[in-house]
């Protein structure tokens, strides 16, 4: 097992019980990267980004130096939004970053704005978390009276308003384009992709950086110790280091910063330092690699290593960094039925495909939970998430504006082509069930 | 009360110049007026859309969209339980029905005292903590049904005045001192940014 000795980057104040207050980030380096950039020049702070090759955390996994690249010169003013609504089922990080070490995301904030130009900030919390609201709210205000946030920071030319803003409860507002609608106080539903790409046209249609929370995080490290550290950590494309939540039938499920690229499945899953293995005497069933969106994995995928090439070649992703671990014992029927009930509830509704089918999907699914099942429903689960996706593939084709109606037909795939006879098996007791208790019953056609 | 007091409207307008935009604002007052009377009344909402410039129809249709805001009377303590995919694999299903039967009502019900109301949630970015639930939006992680019952008798009690009552999100705001504010900056704000126009030496 491999268990790299490489630093804490971003959680190493978690377990400090004064790590969020402003004297305790002083006292550990906190700030020293925001002095430091501002004695470079933007596209300095910028070049060290590129070279450290900092993935984005948020799930797809872009490279933040490209993107912030993207916006269109001599545009004016630049937006930065932060990222801050996790709600990927499995996912456990960006709360944690936000809890536990609110001036570390404040100082890449501004890092970022200084770096890109942008004359504000909004920090945009998911509105279920009222401890991190408030962690940064404190956090904020001392900043702010410290002289480290808002007009010339430092005694310098450099000013910028961070504004904490709170979601509502709504999944598809992680979504960035529906972030960008919820910010100018829509109801949260995505823009299409082009020509809404926030870089070029983001909030009120000017350039704006989108950015997930633990991406942002990184960035004092990048800056206090050089993009080529960073880089140097890692493998192939994916630097650095990064959170994994590891949860569901693990024996010490736990919230773990591993280094990208070298540490593998099997690690994260059994190594006695992270999640400890399998509970009890159980055995591996499956594991959901990178949040509900992503296809599922199995006991041949455990030894790949945490790398986005690698784990989107094997046909998933490492999304939010949420992996979900499924002994024997789970019911594939019932966990799919879950996760895609997820999508149905959390669809924006302003795609056909994705409003109707995501809501199909959970139908038939629940009537083969609940034994009612019809021998036709497995063709017809696959055609309606044909009609999302067309040709179900990987990396997912999409009918819809924006991803999420694709990713309810991730756990379908999965389940389906792997534990087909778990489906079928369900299917078949029902319509035993029918046939055993009498023949005046109506028919199961006319049941559902 | 139902519009919002002569403080919350001190506390809106300092909310409402952050924003380049008044609407901008609209999810954060809403979230006031819910703190305020424990949901979002009718008066609150065209109070809203005079301060923001935009019609009572508008704030009723984003404030429609997002699920924590609640337009009937709700109970003092929201208790929301995750059935997602972590939670379920261990017991969450389980702790909800429990809950169910304790509290002697299904999802989206109020008790008769007025005090509980159950949510089935989404995942609440707790996982590797499940089964979890929040109350008023308080996490508490890996609860046995022991622990909910005993929870709910101090409620009941009311030796919980660490949980605010529904509405109250955190009891910390953000505060920008005059003097030390930015500006918001305007899409009509075309300059640009000082610090990225400065020739390198004078950076240095
Ligand atoms: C349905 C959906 C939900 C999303 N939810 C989140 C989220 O909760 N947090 C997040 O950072 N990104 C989320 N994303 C990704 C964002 O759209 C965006 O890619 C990301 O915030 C960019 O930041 P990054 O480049 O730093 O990763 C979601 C995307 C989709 C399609
Ligand atoms: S795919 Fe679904 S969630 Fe996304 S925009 Fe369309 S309807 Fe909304
Ligand atoms: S699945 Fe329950 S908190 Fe994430």
């Amino acid at each position: 097992m491999t268990v790299t000795d490489v630093p804490k980057i971003i959680s190493s104040r978690f377990d400090d019980p004064v790590g969020h207050t402003l004297a305790g980030y002083e006292a550990t380096g906190g700030y020293l990267a925001l002095r430091q950039a501002l004695g470079m020049s933007p596209a300095a702070v910028h070049d060290e980004v590129k070279t450290a090759s900092l993935l984005g955390r948020g799930g797809a996994g872009f490279p933040a130096g490209v993107k912030w690249g993207l916006t269109p010169a001599d545009v004016w003013p630049r937006y930065l939004v932060v990222n801050g609504d996790e709600s990927e089922p499995g996912t456990y990080k960006d709360r944690l970053l936000m809890e536990r070490d609110p001036h570390q995301l404040i100082e890449g904030v501004l890092l970022a704005c200084y770096a890109v130009g942008c004359g504000q900030a909004f920090l945009y919390v998911r509105g279920e978390m009222a401890f991190a609201q408030e962690r940064l709210a404190v956090a904020l205000n001392e900043a702010y009276a410290a002289g480290y946030v808002g007009k010339s920071i430092l005694g310098s030319d450099f000013s910028v308003d961070v504004v904490l803003t709170w979601g509502a409860g709504a999944y598809i507002v992680g979504e960035e384009t529906a972030l960008i609608e919820s910010l100018e106080g829509n109801r949260g539903m995505p823009r299409l992709k082009p020509p809404f790409f926030p870089a070029a046209k983001g909030l009120y249609l000017q350039p704006t950086i989108v950015n997930n929370v633990e991406t942002l995080a990184n960035l004092p490290w990048i800056i206090t110790n050089g993009g080529e550290a960073f880089a140097a950590m890692g493998a192939e494309g994916s630097k650095g280091t990064r959170i994994f939540a590891v949860s569901g039938h693990v024996r010490t499920p736990g919230v773990f910063e591993v280094e990208y690229g070298v540490t593998t499945f099997r690690d994260l899953i059994y190594a006695p330092v992270y999640a400890g293995g399998i509970r009890g005497d159980h055995t591996l069933k499956a594991f959901i690699p990178g949040g509900a969106s992503a296809p599922w994995f199995f006991e041949e995928h455990l030894d790949l290593p945490l790398e986005k090439g690698a784990v989107d070649r094997a046909g998933s992703m490492l999304g939010s960094g949420a992996v979900v671990v499924m002994d024997e014992t789970t019911d594939a029927v019932k966990a799919c039925l879950r996760i895609v009930r997820f999508f149905a509830r959390e669809s924006c509704g302003k795609c056909t495909p994705c409003r109707e089918g995501t809501t199909w999907l959970e139908n038939i699914l629940q009537r083969i939970y609940d034994g009612y099942g019809r021998p036709s429903d497995l063709d017809l689960l696959l055609d309606v998430s044909d009609n999302i996706s067309p040709g179900i593939a990987w990396p997912p084709k999409q009918t819809t504006i924006c991803p999420l109606g694709p990713s309810a037909v991730s756990p379908i795939a999965s389940a389906l082509t792997r534990f087909r006879p778990e489906f079928e098996a369900a299917i078949l007791r029902a319509e035993e069930a029918r046939l055993s208790v009498s023949v005046d019953l109506p028919k199961a056609s006319a049941r559902a | 009360m139902a519009r919002l007091t002569p403080d919350n409207v001190t506390v809106a307008r300092e909310i409402i110049g952050r924003y380049p935009r008044p609407k901008s604002a609209l999810i954060q007052l809403l979230h006031l007026a819910q703190q305020q009377d424990g949901r979002v009344t009718d008066e609150a909402m065209s109070q809203i859309a005079e301060m923001v410039g935009v019609t009572s129809a508008e704030v009723l249709g984003t404030a429609s969209f997002y699920e924590m805001f609640k337009f009937e009377p709700v109970g003092r303590y929201m208790v929301n339980i995750c059935t997602n995919i972590s939670c379920l694999l261990l017991g969450g299903e389980e702790l909800l029905h429990h809950a169910e039967h304790r509290l002697g009502i299904v999802p989206g019900q109020t008790t008769a005292d007025g005090l509980f109301t159950i949510e089935d949630v989404e995942c609440i970015a707790a996982c590797t903590e499940a089964p979890c639930l929040q109350v008023n939006y308080r996490y508490f992680h890996q609860i046995t049904h022991d622990q909910f019952d005993e929870l709910v008798d101090d409620l009941k009690a009311g030796r919980r005045d660490d949980i605010p009552p529904h509405g109250t999100l955190a009891r910390v705001r953000q505060h920008i001192p005059a003097d030390r504010r930015a500006g918001a900056v305007t899409p009509e704000d075309t300059d640009v940014p000082v610090w990225m126009t400065a020739p390198e030496e004078a950076q240095a």
